[in-house]
């Protein structure tokens, strides 16, 4: 490979999402000093000229790479982890190092009954308190009702559900998003409905506001991020997955939004990464394999694709 | 300790022999299904349920609640059911009580049970009534009282014995602010009582009754027409000391005019396996007559020899 080709090919390494191990020990492991100090030299988002005459590494681009060299260990190790630990950790995280709504909403959303329960149990070992009361201590946001609730629900996972209930339920909404209140999520009725109704009967009243409103629930909800993140992960959790790894791809968020890709694919690699697939590439006309390959380096590349083909082998 | 009476090793098989026998010919034998089952642990009770079906092909639950009537029925329906099914029972009953639900089972269950227990209760009110319990609870209360009694029942609290003194003292003067301010419903005071654990909370009220003088239940006693506050005051009463909390329970309801026989039975038949005993001590303590002579006095037949059973007379 020519000098200049290398410096690409290892600009790229260093780039992205985790670290492209091969390339960095094929070429910088043959390199002399004068190979480097010509890298050095040119690579000037990397290396900058220092008023004593050397090229010193940024300092924020060290601390980056070392965020890229752990993304491997991290994916590795959420992937072994208990999904009650799991659970119980990304939840510690959210309420202590952001608050990250989001990620309390989708995992006390997308998990089943008996699997919240677990992260709970799991949450009670680790941190010997309860989610329930570190969300309601830590969080001082009006949207803290709506989040507690969710946290809290055991809901029911049974087949029945009431067809008029959902119906009426499905014009209490209406009305209430028409009323145009600022802080939807607090209104009463709509975290009633919300933090206690099973999955299956919510999917019912999504399907009758549809029918007599006209639009999907989720939508008039766009002005309020929060409620819309809560219907669609109880609804079509699918669709919400989908957007997150949409922005998480793009590269462009904050570090959380990269995190992202990590946590959907191994949160969802055996419960409904295929649908979830199926709908990006509906979303975006490109696989998520072919948007991986691009952003992504190295074991953490190697990795997440392989969680990816596994649904794929199950056909 | 429990007031129970029961034989170590009966027959479960003889048992539901000598039940069929009560059922046939004209009327029934109370007396020998008060003897009998008036004298059986929910384990021992469970396995004649099953040699009943088995022998019958008949369910027991189902041939009693024909045969019996009145309060009689209620309290050997709600005894011969399994505790959890029949903690559900109670908690949909009073869900649907009218005019208003009767906030004090779900607050006494939710608080007084730990969470293993009451999360055994809820998942047998999904078996039987194809709802979760908040949701059924939220949909028929309003306002604060739904705050507080989903804020109950929902959060699976943290039981183990760890206990920060640092945060009790500081939620201790949380509340004693907001008892000053008069603002009761205020988000805080929920938030403290339904989801802290018990030890936690209890750190904190007597926190209170250290530094500020009173107990935080002298405050709560301003607005008898006020559910919520009402709902709240049990709660923490409840948390604080449940056997008290019965105590008052059946001191109320017997000498209510026209006794509340289902506040009798529930508190009868959920606590004779557990701590009933104790309860007694206290009701005899606080009024000076024994509890088996105050359910003497206000209870008749059937109905009353069965609660002496359970209250471990022979």
């Amino acid at each position: 490979m020519a000098v200049a080709d290398e410096f690409g090919v290892l600009t790229k390494a260093f780039t992205g999402l985790g670290v492209d191990e091969k390339s960095l020990i094929s070429i910088l492991g043959k390199w002399h000093p004068e190979h480097k100090q010509s890298f050095r030299k040119t690579t000037r988002d990397i290396f900058v000229e220092d008023e004593r005459q050397f090229e010193r590494w940024d300092d924020r681009h060290v601390q980056k790479l070392q965020q890229e060299f752990l993304r491997f260990k991290d994916a590795v190790v959420l992937w072994t982890m208990h999904p009650w630990e799991r659970d119980a950790r990304l939840l510690r995280e959210a309420v202590y190092k952001g608050p990250k709504y989001g990620i309390l909403v989708e995992i006390a959303c997308t998990r089943s009954s008996e699997e919240l329960l677990g992260a709970r149990r799991a949450y009670h070992s680790l941190f010997e308190h309860s989610i329930e009361e570190d969300i309601a201590f830590h969080i001082h946001s009006s949207e803290k009702k709506l989040l507690v609730g969710l946290v809290s629900a055991y809901r029911y996972e049974g087949p029945k559900y009431g067809e008029e209930v959902a119906k009426s339920e499905a014009k209490i909404l209406k009305n209430v998003i028409k009323d145009g209140a600022k802080k939807l999520h607090e209104e009463e009725e709509i975290v009633r409905i919300l933090t206690t109704r099973s999955k299956l009967h919510l999917k019912a009243v999504f399907k009758h506001y549809k029918e007599t409103s006209g639009n999907y629930l989720d939508e008039d909800l766009g002005d309020h991020l929060i409620l819309k993140q809560t219907v669609q992960c109880l609804c079509k959790p699918e669709t919400y997955f989908t957007e997150v790894l949409d922005v998480s791809l793009k590269g462009i968020g904050h570090d959380f939004a990269k995190e992202a890709l990590t946590r959907v694919i191994v949160t969802r690699a055996d419960v409904d990464l295929k649908l979830i697939k199926e709908e990006y590439h509906h979303l975006s006309g490109f696989t998520l394999s072919h948007k991986i390959e691009e952003i992504a380096n190295g074991n953490f590349k190697d990795f997440l694709l392989t969680l990816i083909a596994r649904g794929d082998q199950e056909n | 300790m429990a007031t129970l009476i029961f034989p170590e090793h009966p027959s479960p098989v003889a048992d539901a022999e000598a039940l069929k026998k009560a059922f046939q010919g004209w009327g029934t034998n109370e007396k020998a299904i008060i003897s009998i089952l008036g004298h059986r642990n929910a384990v021992q009770r469970k396995l004649i349920r099953k040699a009943y079906e088995d022998m019958y092909a008949e369910d027991l639950v189902k041939r009693l609640e024909s045969e019996l009537s009145g309060d009689f029925e209620k309290v050997i329906y709600r005894w011969i059911l399994d505790p959890e099914e029949r903690d559900a029972v109670l908690l949909n009953v009073a869900i649907k009580h009218k005019p208003s639900p009767d906030y004090r089972v779900i607050v006494e269950f939710s608080t007084i049970y730990n969470p293993e227990e009451f999360l055994a209760v809820k998942r047998a009110y999904q078996h039987r009534f194809k709802h979760s319990l908040e949701e059924d609870i939220a949909q028929h209360t309003t306002g604060d009282l739904r705050k507080l009694l989903v804020g109950l029942a929902s959060p699976y609290k943290y039981a183990g014995g760890e206990m920060d003194v640092k945060l009790a003292k500081s939620e201790a003067d949380k509340l004693q602010d907001l008892v000053k301010d008069k603002a009761l419903n205020h988000e805080e005071v929920i938030r403290i009582i339904t989801t802290r654990s018990n030890a936690q909370i209890v750190a904190a009220l007597n926190h209170y009754k250290d530094s500020h003088g009173t107990a935080i239940t002298k405050h709560l006693k301003d607005d008898p027409a006020n559910d919520y506050l009402a709902a709240l005051l049990t709660a923490i009463r409840s948390i604080n000391n449940p056997q008290k909390h019965y105590e008052k329970v059946l001191r109320i309801a017997l000498n209510k005019p026209g006794t509340d026989e289902d506040a009798i039975t529930r508190v009868i038949v959920t606590r004779a396996e557990k701590d009933l005993n104790d309860i007694k001590d206290i009701y005899y303590k606080r009024n000076s007559v024994a509890l088996d002579h105050a359910i003497s006095n206000e209870t008749s037949s059937h109905y009353k020899a069965f609660l002496l059973a359970l209250l471990g007379k022979d």
